[in-house]
């Protein structure tokens, strides 16, 4: 499989009243052609920070990329001028928004909204463009796709309003898909029906997917690879499966735990305890320190480097140190592991496991 | 690896402190400390209330500052410039007493002749400065005359700061007294507005069904006839006065915070703190006074802040159209009407009090906008 | 939305009704006769004209036949220009008085809209907060103080434009300036709230995301949608164009209904008062309506719901 996407030691900071934010801080990761990656993590842990980067779409006046590369297909995305950014996105990297209900422009027909990229980067008649955006409508499953086009977005529910800006962003077949928590605002029946529908799509067109998501459920289901970041750092790095059967570092563990699953009625959940560090002063040594019970003394030292677990996982926590004292997750999380294969909350596990 | 040589003992568990986890990393304050601190930064609504503060005391200490009164006539020291004993002799200054124009005539005499018949007067105050020689031809002649009023009514020892208006009334002291009687007017009116506004707006929302019903339809009706018309209409009824123009501009100018008022309160009334107060068993009056009068007071001052100034532009816009106060009553904007009458020839008597009712409408919108930004950040309209 | 538009006329109409009979009993308590300022006519010949004006019958019935006339669109005879009917006057004065408004309020729009574009593509920057300045000045600065300044630099000083009346373009040029400030600085403040407020925000976001120039990011996407909104302030500004217009006609000495209305005031003439403020208040009440309606129109969010409010 060949890579889409490398992205090498990528940091980004915001500059504030109260000084200089650091959201990312030196992230890398690679995406592969037609495979899914997830994001996950808390709130502010800096996964939208990441991907609105690698689209450059970050504001200008208050943000700056400090170091790092973003190669896409072996081209340097940081290096790119504004107006060569234009001709990728939306031509070759698309992105799905969060909120359905704001990332449609209200005054504009959601058919002109869909032809917008087409007659920018295809060079379309407008009639051609309208063909194919009812054609993109038709695949995303919006029925009447002729006379939606001429409709408003506060004519469609929430739901079919994803739809629709799915569809935009698929409009000119892109490479590579960003989904910045496209369910996340959505009620769970019209999430599921959301999931599905970009399965489908990407077993049609092949896209490759980063999707970032705070909800491991959605991450079982749709993923092929899943990335754990806390704090503006990737924590922990494999496949699904790796993931999720053999989680390696204490955020992991955390998080898994936190999940309710359907099976264990009388079990606590875990929670992690406290709440992510500031960061406009991130903490010395391992960000996760301060939250993790076990924590070592080096961790308030020196940060933990990539341990490597297999050719496709990797964690950053001296636990994994050959020296470290061995520790196994909760009870409540191994109990949990071993849940996931009875109840089938993976289907595609099986498939994560042969790439 | 690097990594290899880590010494043993630092990969022990490490002890947890239990204050580490919960500890929050900011000094939180309280919204009413925030909205201050941030009006309190912002440096142009700072000036703005300097600004305002210092126009406040000189309106109160200005007239009291020379020995002249706001209508002490005398038609012998009428229409006399500025003049400022310690700034007389800067030239470029316009407080040296004197009174400059260009003349244009065939010739210098006919141009000075011209200069002296303007200003009525004989050669001994006026300095002629030949620009153009001429050419005998209609209007190549010019001259540059400087007139010394003072010198011609033997006025020598006299000094009018702002000069002195049509009717020889010191312009400094006007100007303070009409400043004052310009702000006084608008702070009651504003005061007023405030309180039929919050009192109707509140019972309004508060009581809710018919009773706001038959309220609103009230106001809907006062809301249709435009403001301006019942300002008309009401002043020439009543006779001009400050008072008349105050009652003018409350009738219709308490509907605007009435209708605020009752759709803050609408809003907070069903909020959840409300419902948990009430349900504690809280009482009528303690849920306004503790629950929705603080809530409602920034919203309250924000608009009382754009009140005063619009009060302000209003009493000086009837004045000027001559519906305002009578003389020898002292407005800002009966001394804007004075000074445009005398704006070609005398345009002192316009200037400084077109730069003190601007000054304070300035300072008075700057500062209710920084009010605004810092009571409300996501407030934009 | 049809039964919308009938309902607000409905209440247009009642509106009016109510200020015509308010302005009519207003007048009737007015202090000063009509004839004051007529020294030269005897008691005799005074009589004559109350009774050809109907002055001397009993005031319900002066209110009727008011009401009557009004609505056939009949404003009374003036006092002052004696055998000019008021309906005349005004049509006589109105050409002057559109003209000044109109172009003020097309430049003034216009350029703050620019203005305000200017200023929040350039946020923070330098050319913002010299707009701002500027916006702060137009709302704030009264407009009599404004043209006054004109004309007292641009006219009497400089002499590059005539000083008053109303003979050709020129004359309308300084009128026009100190008459646009208001609306151009109301526009301006607004749209660079709302224009820095939609480039915020998520839809412009996935504009971007398209790829499309950051010119049709901001025009298309961005101006479009502050625009929509500026006409809720289009009535405040129509409003503060025809005070406006009171007092600049004054300075101006332009020959139009605002000059007219002040002049009317002085001499006590009634009817011509009352038929001004009649037609003041029907422009008034018919801008907010025009504008309700635009706005119904226009944008496509509250076009649906629209009917039923």
């Amino acid at each position: 499989m060949s890579q889409l996407l490398k992205v090498n030691d990528l940091a980004v900071s915001f500059n504030t009243y109260n000084g200089e934010v650091q959201a990312v801080r030196g992230v890398s990761f690679t995406v592969h052609k037609g495979e899914t990656l997830a994001i996950v993590g808390e709130s502010g842990s800096g996964k939208s920070v990441t991907t609105k980067a690698l689209m450059r779409l970050l504001p200008k006046r208050t943000s700056v990329i400090k170091r790092g590369e973003i190669l896409f297909e072996g081209e340097d995305l940081v290096r790119k001028s504004s107006k060569e950014m234009q001709k990728i996105r939306g031509q070759d990297i698309a992105m799905i928004f969060q909120d359905p209900m704001t990332s449609l422009n209200p005054t504009m027909k959601i058919g002109n909204q869909i032809m917008e990229g087409l007659l920018k980067h295809r060079n379309m008649s407008r009639h051609e463009a309208k063909k194919k955006a009812i054609q993109l409508l038709q695949q995303v499953g919006i029925p009447h796709a002729e006379k939606r086009l001429h409709q408003y977005p506060h004519q469609f529910s929430g739901g079919m309003r994803q739809r629709v800006v799915i569809a935009m962003a698929l409009a000119c077949s892109p490479k590579l898909l960003i989904a910045d928590e496209p369910t996340t605002a959505l009620d769970v029946t019209i999430q599921a029906q959301i999931l599905e529908l970009m399965k489908d799509i990407q077993k049609e067109t092949d896209s490759a997917i980063i999707f970032i998501t705070h909800d491991l459920g959605v991450v079982a289901n749709i993923a092929d690879r899943v990335a754990v970041m806390y704090a503006g750092k990737i924590v922990e790095i494999g496949t699904t499966a790796e993931i999720f059967y053999n989680p390696k570092h204490p955020y992991t563990w955390g998080l898994l735990g936190s999940m309710p699953t359907l099976d264990d009625t009388d079990e606590d959940l875990l929670s992690i305890p406290g709440s992510p560090p500031d960061m406009l002063n991130p903490p010395k040594g391992d960000a996760f320190a301060p939250r993790n019970p076990y924590a070592l003394k080096i961790d308030a030292e020196m940060e933990p480097p990539m341990f490597k677990v297999s050719d496709t996982h990797y964690a950053a926590t001296w636990l994994l140190h050959e020296d470290a004292p061995k520790v196994e997750p909760p009870q409540e999380v191994k109990r949990r592991m071993a849940g996931f294969s009875q109840t089938g909350v993976l289907p595609n596990v099986g498939e994560g496991e042969q790439k | 690896m690097a990594y290899d040589n880590i010494p043993k003992e630092l990969l022990e568990p490490l002890e947890h402190q239990e204050s580490d986890q919960e500890k929050i990393s900011r000094p939180s304050r309280t919204f009413m400390q925030d909205a201050t601190r941030t009006f309190f930064k912002s440096v142009p609504a700072m000036i703005s209330l300097i600004v305002l503060l210092l126009t406040l005391l000189m309106s109160i200490i200005g007239p009291w500052m020379n020995e002249y009164g706001y209508d002490d006539q005398d038609l012998n020291r009428a229409k006399l410039p500025p003049r400022i004993s310690w700034l007389e002799d800067i030239s470029w200054l316009p407080f040296t007493g004197t009174l400059t124009e260009t003349f244009m005539g065939t010739d210098v005499d006919d141009a000075t002749t011209k200069a002296l018949m303007r200003f009525d007067t004989d050669e001994e105050f006026v300095d002629i400065d030949v620009i153009a020689e001429g050419d005998g031809s209609r209007g190549s002649a010019e001259v540059k005359a400087t007139f010394h009023p003072y010198e011609a009514k033997d006025l020598h020892d006299t000094y009018f700061w702002l000069g002195t208006d049509n009717l020889g009334r010191d312009q400094w002291t006007r100007l303070w007294k009409g400043t004052r009687v310009s702000m006084f007017i608008a702070f009651a009116a504003a005061a007023i507005d405030l309180l039929i506004g919050v009192v109707y707006g509140g019972i309004s929302a508060y009581a809710g069904g018919r009773v706001d019903d038959i309220m609103q339809r009230g106001i809907e009706i006062l809301v249709g006839i435009p403001n301006l018309v019942v300002v008309l209409l009401m002043i020439m009824v009543l006779n001009p006065g400050i008072t008349s123009i105050i009652i003018a501009m409350i009738i219709t100018g308490w509907t605007g915070m009435a209708r605020i008022v009752r759709g803050e309160v609408l809003k907070l009334k069903n909020q959840e703190f409300v419902l948990a107060a009430r349900t504690l068993g809280a009482s009528t009056g303690r849920i306004i006074m503790k629950h929705l009068l603080p809530n409602i007071s920034g919203i309250i001052i924000i608009n009382t802040m754009f009140t005063i100034p619009s009060a302000i532009f209003m009493e000086a816009f009837l004045s000027f159209i001559g519906l305002g106060l009578m003389p020898p009553e002292a407005s800002l904007g009966t001394l804007i009407n004075t000074g445009f009458d005398n704006l070609r020839s005398y345009p002192f008597m316009f200037i400084y009090p077109a730069i003190v009712i601007s000054v304070i409408m300035i300072a008075f919108n700057i500062m209710a906008d920084g009010l605004r930004d810092a009571f409300d950040p996501k407030m934009h309209k | 939305m049809v039964r919308y538009i009938i309902k607000r006329l409905f209440y247009m109409v009642i509106t009016l009704f109510i200020i015509a009979s308010v302005s009519f009993f207003l007048m009737k308590m007015l202090p000063g006769s009509p004839l004051s300022a007529q020294d030269k006519l005897s008691e005799e010949q005074k009589e004559i004209v109350l009774e050809k004006y109907g002055l001397n019958d009993p005031v319900p019935v002066q209110y009727v036949r008011y009401l009557g006339k009004v609505a056939k669109g009949d404003l009374g005879i003036s006092f002052q220009f004696s055998n000019t009917p008021v309906s005349k006057i005004i049509k006589d004065r109105i050409g002057p008085s559109m003209q000044l408004g109109f172009q003020s309020l097309v430049i003034g729009t216009f350029l703050g809209i620019l203005l305000g574009m200017i200023a929040a593509i350039f946020h923070n920057g330098f050319l913002d907060y010299g707009s701002t300045f500027l916006a702060v000045l137009g709302t704030s600065v009264p407009s009599f103080v404004f043209a006054g300044l004109l004309q007292w630099i641009f006219a009497v000083n400089l002499g590059w434009f005539p000083v008053a009346l109303w003979e050709g373009f020129e004359y309308s040029i300084l009128p026009t300036v100190a008459l646009m400030i208001f609306p151009m600085a109301t526009a301006a403040r607004f749209i660079r709230t709302e224009m820095l407020e939609v480039l915020g925000s998520d839809f412009i976001m996935t504009a971007r995301a398209k790829g499309i120039t950051e010119y049709v990011v901001v025009f298309k996407h961005g101006l479009r949608n502050s625009l929509i909104p500026l006409i809720t302030v289009m009535g405040p500004m129509a409003i503060g164009l025809l005070t406006g217009s009171l007092v600049i006609e004054k300075i101006f000495a332009i020959p139009g209904i605002g000059e007219q209305f002040v002049k009317s005031i002085m001499t006590n003439d009634y009817p011509t008062i009352m038929g001004t403020t009649l037609l003041i208040a029907f422009l008034f009440i018919f801008i907010v309506l025009v504008i309700d309606i635009l706005y119904g129109l226009i944008d496509p969010r509250i076009r649906v719901g629209g009917g039923e409010k």
